[in-house]
C-alpha cells in the first residue's frame, strides 16, 4: 500500500532504492550523502532489502564496482558528493561510453579548496560531458520519484546510458517532508526486470573495452548522442506513465509555471525553483508577466522544450547555481546555444550566478534580483548579460 | 533477473570477440624460425607449455609440430628444449 | 628413434590449455604473459572473467573487433582492478552464478602502485576472487618506466642513469600481512608450479593473490629466447621465493625449498648479467641485493611450518 511519511531527501532515495531492488550496491561515506547508504544498510541487514552491499575503500571504487557488478548482469546503485564524485569522474566516463545502465544518486555539495559541505550545483555540472542522463529534483517526493524512474529510463533499449539524479546537500538531503512511498508489488509490475546490452558472465567469451580504432570509437561515440536525443521520447512517456500509474507528473525535462501568458521567464534547476516560485508570484500579483521553466533534465539538454516555452519572450532570465570559471553558469550557456538551433534573433537572455558554496538565496532575493533585471531590460537594456550575484545578510 | 536486449538503434558497442590472428599473420614478424628433429625429440612437452604463441603442438606418434603463420621466432622453444631437438635457424629470405 | 609409447606420454597441462591463447597476439617476441596465461587456461578454460586494467595484457589481446582470448574480458580503469572484480564476482553471486572465475589480471603497476588501495580495500572484505599480478617489473606497456615493483639498481626510462633506488616493493608480503586465505608467488619459470597453485586457489573461498614473475625481454633487455631461463634463474639464486601462504603458514613450494641452505643458492651475478637493465649497476648495489635477498629468506623463515 502505498503510504505518506516524512522522509528527508537522503531517506526518500532510500526509499526508492529499496523499491528499485537492486541487487549490489557499493558506496562510500561522504557528507552529505551518508545517510542514503546507511539507510540502505539497515534495510540490507534487517532483511527488507536483499542486496549485496560492498563497502568500498573508496568513491572511485564504488563506481567501479558498480560498473563491474552491472556488466555482470546486476542491478545497482552507487551515491556520492562532490569531492567523491569528482574522485571518481573517471569511472563516470568509463561507464557512460560502455553503454551499461546504471544509477547513481547525488548529493550535491560544493568543490574544494576550501572545505565547505553546503551545497551549489558544481559537482553535478562537472559530469555534463561525460554521457550520463542527469536530472534535479526540486523536492523531496520528486527525489523518490526520480530515483525510481532513473532505473526505467537507464534500462530501456532505446537509452542505454546510466543516470544521476541530483539533490541538494542539507536543504534536501536532511530537511523532512512529507513523501509517499509507493506499494512494492506496483513497482515491481512496472520497472520489471533488468535489461542491458550485452553481459558478461562467462556465458559466452565477449570482452568489454578493447583497443578500438578511431573510426570504430567515434560511431560509439555518435552512437551516445543518437541515444541521448532518442531518451527525450523516453523521458517524457515513462514521466506520463508514472503518472497514470502512481499520480505524479511532472511535465517533462522541463515543468512550467505560469508559463502560457508570461513575456519574462526566469530558468531555474533544483530545490531554489521553489524560492523562485514564490517570488513570482509575488511580481506577478504586482503585475508583471513572468513565468518560470523549471530545468528537470540538465542532459539530455531540453532545448525543444525551452524553445517552445521561450520563443515569443521579451527578456529571460537563467539562475545558475554553479559557474564555469572564466566564462558562464552551466544552464545558461546550454540554453543559448540550444535556442540558437532555432532562431538568429534572441531577446535579452540573461545569466545571474547566485548561492554559489551554499550560500542562502530566498525568495525575497529572486524577487529584488528579478524586479530590478525586469526593469533593466524593459529600460533597453542590450549588454552586461552576465551577473554574479552574491546576496549577503 | 536480467536479459539482454539489443539496442534499439544499430549503433557500435565496444564489445570483442575471439579471434585467431588479431594482430595479423605474425609469422611475419620473424628473423628466425624453429627447426624440429622428431626423431630427437621425447615428447616432454616443454616447447608446447612455453610457446607464448601457443602455435606448438606435440602429439605421441608425430612429435612437435609448430604452425609457421603465426610463430613469432622468439626462440624459447629451442633454449627450452632439453635435448636440443629444436634450432632456430635465419628465416629464409632474411 | 628413442621410442615412447602412447600411454606413457600424456600433456601435462590438460589440453584446454591449447583453446583459450589463440595464436597471433600482439605480444611481444618471448612475452612471459602468454605463457602465464596458458596456464591459468590449463586449470580454468573458457570459464573465466578477466578483469584487466591498463596493463601490456590490455593491448595483448588486440584490437576491436577482436581479442586473442577464448575468454571472458573486462578492461577497467587502471586503478580499479579490485574493486571492479569484486563488483562482478558479488553480481554473480547475486544471480547464482557460480561456474566462472573471476580473476583480477593486472601488471605490477596497476597492482602495487595506482591499483594498491582497490587491492587492500578487497582483499580486507576478502572477496570471493583471485587476483593475480603479473609482475614483469616495470610499466612496460608504456615504455618501461619505474614501478615500485623495480627491483633495486634496474635501469628503466625514468632511472636511466642511477638505476632504481630503491628495493623491490614486496606485494606478496603485503597481503600476507592482510591474512586473507591464500597467498602464492609463482614464476613462468615453472608452469606446473604455478598450475598446481592455481589448482590450489580454485578450491579455496575468500580472497586469493597469485604473483607471477613475469621477465620481459624488451624491459630486462635480453634476447626473448631466454625468458624461461632468466626465470628460473630468479629462483635458482633465491633472488624470487616460491612460497604459498595458507591457514596462517607459508610454505616453500619445490624449486625453492632447497635454497633455505645459502650455499645452494646460484650466484646472483649469473642472474643480473644475463639482463642489460643490470649493466651499469654499481657494485654497492650488488652487495645490497645480497643482502635484500637474505632479508627476504628471514622473513619467510618466521613463517615456515
Amino acid at each position: 500500500m502505498p503510504r505518506v511519511i516524512a522522509l528527508t531527501g537522503n531517506h526518500a532515495v532510500a526509499y526508492a532504492v529499496k523499491l528499485a531492488k537492486p541487487d549490489v550496491i557499493a558506496a562510500y561515506p561522504i557528507t552529505p550523502q551518508s545517510p542514503i547508504v546507511e539507510k540502505l544498510s539497515e534495510m540490507i541487514e534487517s532483511g527488507e532489502l536483499k542486496s549485496s552491499m560492498i563497502r568500498v575503500e573508496s568513491e572511485h571504487s564504488a563506481l567501479a564496482a558498480c560498473f563491474g557488478a552491472a556488466v555482470a548482469g546486476a542491478r545497482v546503485f552507487t551515491a556520492t558528493s562532490s569531492q567523491g564524485l569528482l574522485y571518481m569522474h573517471e569511472v563516470v566516463h568509463w561507464a557512460s561510453r560502455a553503454r551499461i545502465p546504471m544509477v547513481m544518486a547525488l548529493v550535491s555539495r560544493t568543490i574544494n579548496t576550501p572545505w565547505n559541505i553546503w551545497p551549489d550545483h558544481s559537482d553535478f555540472v562537472d559530469q555534463r560531458d561525460a554521457g550520463w542522463i542527469m536530472a534535479y529534483a526540486m523536492d523531496n517526493q520528486e527525489a523518490f520519484d526520480l530515483t525510481l524512474q532513473a532505473f526505467k529510463i537507464s534500462e530501456d533499449p532505446s537509452v542505454y546510458l546510466p543516470v544521476m539524479i541530483g539533490i541538494e546537500g542539507f536543504i534536501l538531503s536532511h530537511t523532512a517532508m512529507p513523501v509517499e512511498i509507493l506499494d512494492e508489488k506496483q513497482v515491481e509490475e512496472w520497472l520489471g526486470e533488468r535489461k542491458q546490452p550485452y553481459i558478461v558472465d562467462g556465458s559466452e567469451p565477449l570482452g568489454l573495452g578493447g583497443l578500438t580504432p578511431p573510426e570504430d570509437t567515434e560511431d560509439m561515440f555518435y552512437g551516445i548522442q543518437v541515444a541521448m536525443e532518442k531518451s527525450k521520447d523516453t523521458i517524457r512517456r515513462v514521466d506520463r506513465e508514472y503518472g497514470k500509474l502512481f499520480g505524479r507528473e511532472y511535465g517533462g525535462l522541463v515543468s512550467c509555471y505560469n508559463c502560457s501568458d508570461a513575456k519574462y521567464f526566469a530558468v531555474a534547476m533544483g530545490s531554489w525553483s521553489g524560492d523562485l516560485i514564490e517570488a513570482t508570484s509575488k511580481l506577478r500579483d504586482e503585475g508583471y508577466s513572468l513565468g518560470v521553466v523549471r530545468v528537470r533534465f540538465y542532459r539530455p539538454f531540453p532545448h525543444e522544450d525551452l524553445w517552445g516555452t521561450l520563443r515569443g519572450a521579451k527578456g529571460v532570465f537563467v539562475f545558475d547555481r554553479a559557474i564555469s570559471f572564466g566564462a558562464w553558469g552551466p544552464i545558461y550557456t546550454d540554453l543559448v546555444a540550444g535556442l540558437l538551433q532555432y532562431t538568429s534573433k534572441l531577446p535579452p537572455v540573461v545569466n545571474v550566478v547566485a548561492g554559489i558554496a551554499g550560500v542562502h538565496v530566498g525568495a525575497e532575493d529572486f524577487y529584488e534580483v528579478l524586479k530590478s533585471l525586469i526593469g533593466q531590460v524593459e529600460s533597453g537594456l542590450e549588454h552586461g548579460y552576465f551577473k554574479w550575484v552574491r546576496v549577503r545578510r | 533477473m536480467v536479459r539482454v536486449v539489443k539496442p534499439e538503434e544499430n549503433y557500435k558497442l565496444p564489445l570483442t570477440k575471439p579471434v585467431v590472428g588479431v594482430a595479423g599473420k605474425t609469422g611475419l614478424w620473424r628473423t628466425m624460425r624453429p627447426v624440429v628433429d622428431n626423431e630427437k625429440c621425447t615428447r616432454c612437452y616443454q616447447c608446447e607449455i612455453y610457446c607464448p604463441v601457443n602455435v606448438i603442438r606435440v602429439e605421441p606418434e608425430l612429435g612437435v609440430t609448430i604452425d609457421y603463420e603465426y610463430c613469432k621466432g622468439c626462440g624459447i622453444c629451442e633454449d627450452v628444449c632439453p635435448r636440443s631437438a629444436i634450432v632456430m635457424v635465419p628465416e629464409p629470405g632474411e | 628413434m628413442i621410442s615412447v609409447s602412447k600411454s606413457q606420454v600424456k600433456p601435462p597441462l590438460p589440453y584446454s590449455a591449447r583453446d583459450v591463447v589463440l595464436p597471433g597476439d600482439a605480444a611481444c617476441h618471448g612475452c612471459p604473459i602468454p605463457i602465464a596465461l596458458k596456464v591459468l587456461s590449463a586449470v580454468f578454460g573458457e570459464k573465466v572473467i578477466l578483469v584487466v586494467p591498463a596493463c601490456c595484457t590490455s593491448v595483448i589481446v588486440g584490437t576491436y573487433p577482436g581479442q586473442s582470448l577464448r575468454a571472458s574480458i573486462i578492461h577497467v580503469p587502471f586503478a580499479s582492478a579490485a574493486a571492479v572484480a569484486s563488483g562482478v564476482a558479488q553480481a554473480l553471486k547475486m544471480r547464482g552464478v557460480s561456474d566462472v572465475q573471476v580473476i583480477a589480471w593486472a601488471g605490477d603497476g596497476g597492482t602495487a602502485d595506482i591499483g594498491m588501495a582497490a587491492l587492500s580495500g578487497a582483499a580486507e572484505r576478502n572477496e570471493d576472487l583471485i587476483y593475480i599480478m603479473y609482475d614483469n617489473e616495470a610499466y612496460m606497456n608504456t615504455g618501461i618506466q619505474r614501478s615500485s615493483s623495480t627491483p633495486l639498481g634496474a635501469w628503466t626510462t625514468t632511472t636511466p642513469i642511477t638505476g632504481k633506488s630503491e628495493h623491490k616493493k614486496d606485494v606478496a608480503k603485503i597481503l600476507v600481512a592482510h591474512s586473507v586465505p591464500y597467498v602464492a608467488t609463482a614464476s613462468v619459470g615453472y608452469p606446473h608450479d604455478l598450475y598446481s597453485k592455481l589448482q590450489r586457489a580454485r578450491s579455496i573461498k575468500g580472497f586469493r593473490f597469485i604473483q607471477i614473475h613475469a621477465p620481459c625481454p624488451p624491459g630486462w633487455r635480453f634476447d626473448p629466447k631466454y625468458t624461461a631461463r632468466i626465470a628460473k634463474l630468479a629462483v635458482e639464486t633465491g633472488f624470487w621465493i616460491l612460497y604459498e601462504y595458507h591457514n596462517g603458514k607459508i610454505t616453500l613450494s619445490g624449486p625453492s625449498r632447497p635454497l633455505l641452505d645459502p650455499s645452494k643458492r646460484r650466484p646472483i651475478e649469473e642472474y643480473l648479467k644475463l639482463q642489460g637493465r643490470y649493466r651499469s649497476i654499481a657494485p654497492e648495489l650488488i652487495n645490497s641485493i645480497k643482502e635484500y635477498i637474505e632479508d627476504n629468506w628471514s622473513w619467510v623463515k618466521r613463517y615456515l611450518l
